[in-house]
């Protein structure tokens, strides 16, 4: 039986979507090697290909898959002698047995152990440079190419790509355990799991006028993290925190450009063009994260989105709670972001003179931190100083990286103050 | 896998050793830290080095040997003492590492042994 070459590219494309972080954390769990376990599935993609042609799609393509994968780690093995690179791809007799063994044979039960949480953890492991924690989840759970992963973080690709060879190398060489922290580690650990999603997500926060938004274009790939970690931590609030904070703000993507591209403020938004299913699940997720009874940072920052989002069906926004909320995520995680957030939420309550006050408190940390000089800019021209209002709003625009931003705060300060 | 437990301490740890008197709990916890990686099974190796100041750094330099007094860098805290032991994981290794007696005053560098490196270079 042979199948065409489309509905093979077609299968192939659908099982490395859906499996390829399963896949790649079977394997890397049990021989500690993430990168020999991505380059024996690619092998066995590439195996798929001639093979699903010729006899057909199998009925299961990821246990096939996961045993070609397997096959070549093993053969890969037998070939080498010990004593040349023993510590390329090179596995001890234990490992071997593990991969080969019988009794968990994944292709005789069509469903395999889901060890994604595992290789989260590692590619989110202190030891591991924070700064790739983020590439490493993107290339490992989902398959990006070091290319891609560099566009989103700017940097050359070369670069990008021997960082993540170091990293990988350095979870291999070290014997960084591919298993889920003691519940005296979690916390800490699920934390950088967390901030290492969070950041695949870009800051599209929407807590300023003219705050930029980095939007580093892995929206959705940051969303899939989520929930597989929502999905395999069911009773850490936090995931699902993080979750519903961002289908709330990918909710909005619509609303964010104008037809013309223009940025439009949030407070601007047309809350029709919000996204009613993704705002559905973003609640769903935070309900079921608060009825846990342990707050956190995450689900404070959803359920600010989340009093935003009421704005569809009350339309108006309550600033009150929004400044309480505010008030809880400073006390619990004091970032730039959280101060800037509260002091914009605060001069809708007590008015702009109480606002500046808060941002003046925070002092030099916030000296290239662009929403600060948004909101600052435009507090300082409510309150009538135009001169003052006009440097802050320079600032910011030199500081956005985002063009509709710039343009956005370019128009703000030319406007008459109201 | 072994690892290798290097022990980082402070010049004021190094002044406490001739010290006995204001040594006395540093040792005591030393002593029961030993005792638990042996009642655990994995110490293979230990031991503490003399004062940072009695090294001698060797190097050579166009073809003659530039000997030089003291450590090979320079740093406040410098390496007291290293211990190998036999674990499964770094996670364990940084788990060993944090229980450690310096690692509250000084700190532990944990870095696996390069068995692989050691194949090619001794002598058999």
């Amino acid at each position: 039986m042979t199948a065409q070459p489309r509905d093979v590219h077609r299968a192939i494309e659908a099982v490395a979507r859906h499996s390829y972080g399963r896949l790649v954390a079977y394997l890397a769990s049990r021989t500690g090697d993430v990168a020999g376990a991505e380059d024996a599935l690619g092998d066995a993609l590439v195996a798929a290909l001639t093979r699903w042609s010729s006899d057909g799609v199998p009925s299961s393509p990821e246990a096939w898959l996961l045993t070609t994968a397997r096959n070549r780690l093993i053969d890969r093995n037998r070939h080498h002698r010990v004593r040349e690179r023993v510590h390329e791809g090179v596995y001890n007799a234990a490992t071997v047995e593990l991969l080969a063994r019988g009794d968990d044979d994944p292709a005789q039960t069509e469903t395999f152990p889901d060890d994604r949480l595992k290789l989260l953890f590692v590619c989110a492991h202190p030891a591991i440079d924070p700064t790739m924690h983020t590439p490493l989840m993107l290339q490992a759970v989902l398959g990006l190419d070091a290319a891609a992963i560099a566009r989103a973080f700017v940097v050359a690709p070369t670069t990008m790509s021997q960082r993540l060879v170091r990293a990988k190398a350095k979870i291999r060489e070290t014997g960084i355990a591919f298993e889920v922290p003691e519940a005296d580690q979690l916390a800490e650990r699920l934390d950088a799991v967390l901030n290492a999603v969070y950041a695949a997500f870009g800051s599209g926060w929407d807590a300023a006028p003219g705050a930029d938004s980095v939007d580093v274009g892995l929206t959705e790939e940051a969303i899939w993290l989520a929930r597989v970690l929502s999905e395999r931590l069911p009773d850490e609030p936090e995931a699902r925190g993080l979750l519903a904070l961002m289908l709330h703000s990918h909710a909005r993507h619509a609303a964010r450009r104008g037809p013309d591209g223009r940025f439009i403020p949030l407070s601007e938004q047309n809350p029709a063009l919000w996204d009613a299913a993704s705002i559905a699940k973003a609640e769903h997720e935070l309900a079921i994260a608060g009825a846990a009874g342990r707050p956190g940072r995450f689900q404070l920052e959803a359920a600010i989105q989340s009093v935003h989002a009421e704005r569809a069906r009350s339309g108006a926004t309550d600033w009150n709670a929004i400044a309480t909320l505010y008030e809880g995520l400073v006390r619990m995680a004091p970032t730039l972001g959280a101060h800037v957030g509260r002091a914009a939420a605060v001069a809708e309550v007590h008015g702009a003179t109480a606002a500046l006050r808060l941002l003046d408190d925070i002092g030099n940390e916030a000296a290239t931190y662009q929403p600060y000089w948004a909101v600052r800019a435009h507090l300082l021209q409510r309150l009538g100083s135009t001169d003052e209002a006009a440097t802050a709003f320079d600032r910011a625009v030199e500081l956005a990286t985002d063009p509709a931003v710039r343009s956005f705060l370019q128009r703000s300060r030319n406007a008459r103050p109201h | 896998m072994q690892y290798a437990l290097l022990v980082y301490e402070t010049p004021e740890a190094f002044a406490r050793r001739s010290h006995s008197s204001d040594n006395e709990q540093n040792l005591g916890a030393w002593r029961l830290y030993h005792r638990s990686l042996v009642e655990a099974g994995i110490y293979v190796a230990g031991d503490p080095l003399q004062v940072p100041e009695m090294g001698t750094t060797v190097r050579i330099k166009d073809g003659k040997r530039a000997i030089q007094d003291g450590p090979y860098a320079e740093t406040k805290e410098q390496l007291a003492g290293f211990i190998i032991l036999e674990l499964p994981s770094l996670d364990a290794a940084i788990e060993w590492a944090a229980r450690c007696p310096a690692a509250a005053i000084g700190a532990v560098e944990v870095r696996a042994l390069a068995p692989d490196v050691k194949a090619r270079t001794t002598f058999r």
